[in-house]
């Protein structure tokens, strides 16, 4: 294990709530998001897309909209696949993972509904757009595998012949001993398990902005994007170009929450129209196709049971999955995310060792699927927290004994899961403790036995979370693709002793800027406003993998952490030199090089960069002050540093309508060392509220047919605050040990614990009909059916 | 019948500033604002109604830029999250959001503050599920809502408290 390194961290800002400063912008309606710029000579492109989820393309003829007012030029795939390289979505370490070559642009055949077949670039959107409407495509319907359950079955058309089935992917776990531990239970508990397919609807739509100089071969990306370095990557792998030609700029960005850290190829289409034309072209989904082509997640089907002993100990588990993607693994991450996150979670933070498990991932004739936030861990946690309620009933336990005494032991760590990861350490009997008193659990089960009688019907429910954070290179860089686990951060004092601070991690909202100006400013001395942060830039910032898998704080701020303590050091160094004394013996403080053992100053830090940068005849000859520095920090302990929690759910189910009133929701988290517990709590918060919309709400309704028939904000449900509880939060503290700064991820873990907490409340409160739910998201309706009302 | 006209002339009012365009017939009122005065403060997150991201005030009512023509606006007084912001009007609010980090994208927020400021002026003693219900037309999918809530409940509180 990795000792603790670096200056520690435990002063100054670290641990403070300070508010954002960028938000300040936003605040004033100052923000710049990609559909805010426009260059000169810009076009706008829009896009004709398939009416069908399977179907042949005939004929296509763009000659009536080519002669359309203000269009610019109309392609097709075709014309697109000839300056971009088709992609193939396949992640060499997730072994059998396959897919077949997807292009920009359909050719010959559309897949999903939604998918792109031709593009038109006109002087403006609506120009754009009523040539679209002038694209004459004769179509072939051909069959839609639409059903996951029958898409391995003899009969289900194969939709990639050269793939010989429709299995993109599997993955199996055994411990060999499940058959037994199952015959000498006490008792087995077993159901079917469903979530629901969703997507993660971030309020901007995905947003590109291509800028292609033929005179230089440069081409400049604007994107609402978390991840430049993989977009730079991306561009100039499929498009030929040098990657030193290619510059990614993310400006602000809408939220993102997984949907714009993929290759989608109407936004390549954008790129390949920039490049044809040696104009700016902009992308801007609408919202319509934003739920046909953003990527969707979370449709699941587990098959699980659980044995337990008379004394209440789980003595097995044994799930299978299947889950139905897109007609295509996702690129460049791969589809079989969910799989794997899935057969390594599920079992959670309890200390079972008797596991069976299977998962499959199949192509289906619906959009693409991919990484939506706590990937798989929802549906994990689900599975688990809900087995774990119904065996507690079986053997006549309350859940919240039951969990506590299935916890894998404090002294148990570093612990190794039946399927492979490892946990370095979490506070579940901790937290378990602290959600329960927060919460007061006697108080609600007293409070909901005295509702009872009078037809109020009150539920609790629990959820322990697990949720990985810190991901090493077994992610994807093992995988043969070119995602950074690493992160990196450049520190440099400017000419009047302020500090820039370049980092790769960016900003969408969740307050990196402001996490990475706190670390700095506490690891070198100064103050938070001298502090300025540069990011989203692939020609401003070290290389690095920016934001997902809640990485952002426990690897780019350990950058920043590493960089801060470096740059302190050779100013240190510098100054020592000058004052002719030792370096341990200075310090810098409230910005200051000062006396390390009585405080006195020194020097200012801005004399110390003047006297470096214009008054050199001072520097002695054979000294040369380095004022910018850079380092980065990648984690190499374990796959990924866990992070745990637990919530706590109290709701009303109205048994005459089927209607869940939400009351209260408690959530402990750990996420080792707390940089600014607002932004903590606050991301919290927001991953709660979307996994209460997964749990009540979300799902991605298809005809059998393939149509998404529920493709509008109008249709398709999401949380609003009328419906949405009050959220309380406490902490428990485990550092990792992998860092100096100790800090692992908060972003996620709402979202994964949230429909189980759910889930188990709603049964809760049915206990005395003997009804239960168990398929996402718990509608009015499936809560009726469940009591046998309709 | 007369044929159909396609552009129209319209006057109006924005953030105190009089403005004078032709605009097409099927332009709304926020790729108006966002598209032919650079106003891009405020935001198109559905263009059906749904979100909440383009609301703005016409005559002193909130409204959802994106269902109103910008024809229709013609002789209208129109207050976006820039003029709101410049003139102080909502400095409260935006510090309130501000200090509970009620924002975390921004794309909801002018949106956000838009809404709330109609009810921080028609009924600061509003209570938190008064707000809540208020506030349930602008989606956000950053916060889950609460730092929104509080903050429009501690500015509303300041509000009535001035009042007094």
């Amino acid at each position: 294990m990795t000792a603790k390194t670096g200056h520690a961290p435990d002063a100054g800002y670290i641990g403070l709530g300070v508010p954002r400063r960028e938000a300040r912008r936003l605040l004033q309606g100052r923000g710049r998001y990609v559909d805010d710029i426009r260059l000169p000579r810009m076009l706008h492109v829009a896009f004709a897309r398939s009416p069908y989820a399977h179907a042949r393309i005939v004929s296509l003829d763009v000659s009536r909209a080519a002669a359309s007012p203000g269009v610019i030029r109309v392609v097709s795939g075709p014309e697109v696949a000839a300056m971009c390289s088709a992609w193939v979505g396949v992640v060499s370490n997730r072994k059998g993972l396959k897919s077949a070559p997807q292009h920009p642009l359909a050719i010959d055949r559309a897949c999903w509904q939604g998918e792109a077949v031709a593009a038109v670039a006109a002087e403006s959107r609506v120009l754009a757009e009523n040539a679209v409407q002038l694209i004459d495509i004769e179509w072939q319907e051909l069959t839609a595998v639409t059903d996951a359950e029958t898409a391995l079955d003899a009969a289900t058309p194969v939709i990639h012949p050269s793939l010989g089935d429709n299995l993109a992917f599997q993955c199996e776990v055994d411990t060999g001993d499940v058959e037994q531990a199952f015959a000498a239970a006490h008792r087995i508990v077993e159901a079917t398990f469903h979530t629901g397919r969703h997507t993660p609807v971030p309020l901007e739509p995905r947003s590109i902005l291509a800028d292609f100089n033929p005179a230089e071969r440069q081409l400049t990306v604007y994107q609402a994007t978390q991840v430049p370095y993989m977009l730079q990557w991306i561009l100039a792998r499929h498009f030929g170009l040098p990657e030193v030609n290619v510059r990614v700029i993310a400006p602000d960005v809408g939220g993102s929450f997984g949907t714009k850290i993929h290759v989608y190829g109407d936004e390549m289409t954008a790129v390949a129209l920039s490049i044809m034309l040696g104009r700016p072209v902009k992308f801007v989904a609408d919202r319509l196709e934003s739920f046909v082509t953003d990527v969707h997640a979370r449709g699941h089907r587990v098959k699980a049971r659980m044995a337990v002993s008379q004394a209440g100990d789980i003595l097995g588990v044994d799930i299978d999955d299947l889950y139905g993607i897109g007609p295509y693994s996702g690129y460049p991450r791969g589809s079989a995310s969910e799989a794997q996150q899935v057969i390594n979670l599920v079992g959670g933070p309890y200390r079972n060792r008797v596991y069976r498990g299977r998962s499959r991932a199949v192509f289906q004739n619906k959009n693409m699927y991919g990484q939506y936030r706590a990937v798989g861990h929802p549906i994990a946690c689900a599975v688990t927290e809900g087995l774990v309620d119904f065996a507690a009933d079986a053997v006549g336990m309350d859940p919240a004994e039951f969990r506590r005494r299935n916890y894998i032991p404090d002294d148990a760590y570093p612990y190794r899961l039946p399927a492979g990861p490892v946990f370095e350490k979490l506070s579940q009997h901790e937290a378990h403790d602290k959600l329960l008193k927060l919460m007061d659990y006697a108080g609600l089960r007293a409070e909901q036995a005295a509702l009872r009688p009078r037809g109020i019907y009150r539920g609790v429910g629990l959820a322990a979370v697990v949720k990985m954070s810190n991901p090493s290179s077994a992610t994807y860089g093992q995988g043969g693709v070119s995602i950074a686990a690493q992160d990196g951060c450049t520190l440099k004092l400017t000419a009047t002793g302020g500090i820039t601070c370049a980092t790769s991690i960016n900003e969408f909202g969740q307050g990196a800027a402001t996490i990475v100006a706190q670390i700095a400013a506490s690891a070198l001395g100064v103050a938070l406003d001298r502090v300025k942060v540069v990011s989203g830039d692939t020609e401003a910032t070290p290389y690095g993998g920016g934001n997902w898998g809640s990485r952002g704080t426990g690897i780019g701020g350990e950058a920043v952490l590493r960089a801060a303590t470096a740059l302190r050091q050779h100013i240190l160094a510098f100054i020592a030199r000058l004052l002719e004394t030792e370096p341990s013996l200075l310090d810098i403080r409230d910005g200051n090089v000062v006396d390390a053992a009585t405080g006195e100053a020194r020097m200012t830090l801005e004399d110390v960069a003047r006297t470096a940068y214009f008054r050199s005849d001072k520097v002695p000859a054979d000294f040369s002050p380095e004022l910018v520095v850079t380092r980065h920090y990648t984690q190499k302990t374990y796959d990924g540093i866990c992070t745990n929690g637990i919530q706590g759910c109290y709701l009303e189910v109205d048994v005459e309508t089927g209607f869940v009133k939400l009351l209260k929701h408690w959530v402990v988290h750990d996420c080792g060392t707390m940089v600014n517990p607002l932004l903590v709590d606050e991301q919290i918060r927001g991953a709660l509220v979307q996994g209460l919309g997964a749990a009540l709400y979300e799902e991605c309704l298809y005809s059998p047919e393939g149509q998404l028939v529920n493709g509008s904000l109008f249709d398709y449900l999401v949380p609003m605050a009328r419906e949405m509880p009050d959220i309380e939060i406490s902490h428990t503290c485990t550092p990792t040990a992998t860092s100096g700064l100790g800090a692992k991820g908060t972003g996620e873990a709402g979202t994964a614990g949230a429909p189980a907490a759910v889930m188990n409340a709603i049964n809760d409160a049915l206990k005395p009909f003997g009804a239960r739910v168990t398929a996402q998201p718990f509608t009015p309706e499936r809560i009726l059916r469940a009591l046998g009302r309709i | 019948m007369a044929a159909a006209q396609d552009s129209f002339d319209i006057i109006l009012t924005v953030n105190g500033v009089p403005v004078s365009r032709r605009v097409e017939a099927r332009q709304h009122l926020t790729d108006f604002l966002r598209e032919e005065l650079g106003l891009t403060g405020s935001h198109l997150g559905c263009e059906h109604g749904a979100c909440g991201a383009c609301t703005v005030r016409v005559n002193g009512e909130i409204v959802r830029g994106c269902l109103m023509l910008a024809l229709q606006a013609d002789g209208a007084c129109v207050e976006t999250i820039e003029g709101l912001s410049e003139s102080g009007a909502i400095a409260d609010l935006q510090r309130a959001f501000h200090e509970r980090n009620a924002l975390q994208c921004g794309f909801c927020t002018p949106g956000m503050l838009v809404a709330a400021a109609e009810l921080l002026e028609r009924r600061p003693g509003a209570t938190r599920e008064e707000i809540r219900t208020h506030m349930a037309g602008n989606y956000c999918r950053c916060t889950g809502y609460q730092s929104i809530v509080d903050a429009v409940e501690a500015a509303c509180r300041e509000r009535a408290r001035q009042r007094a």
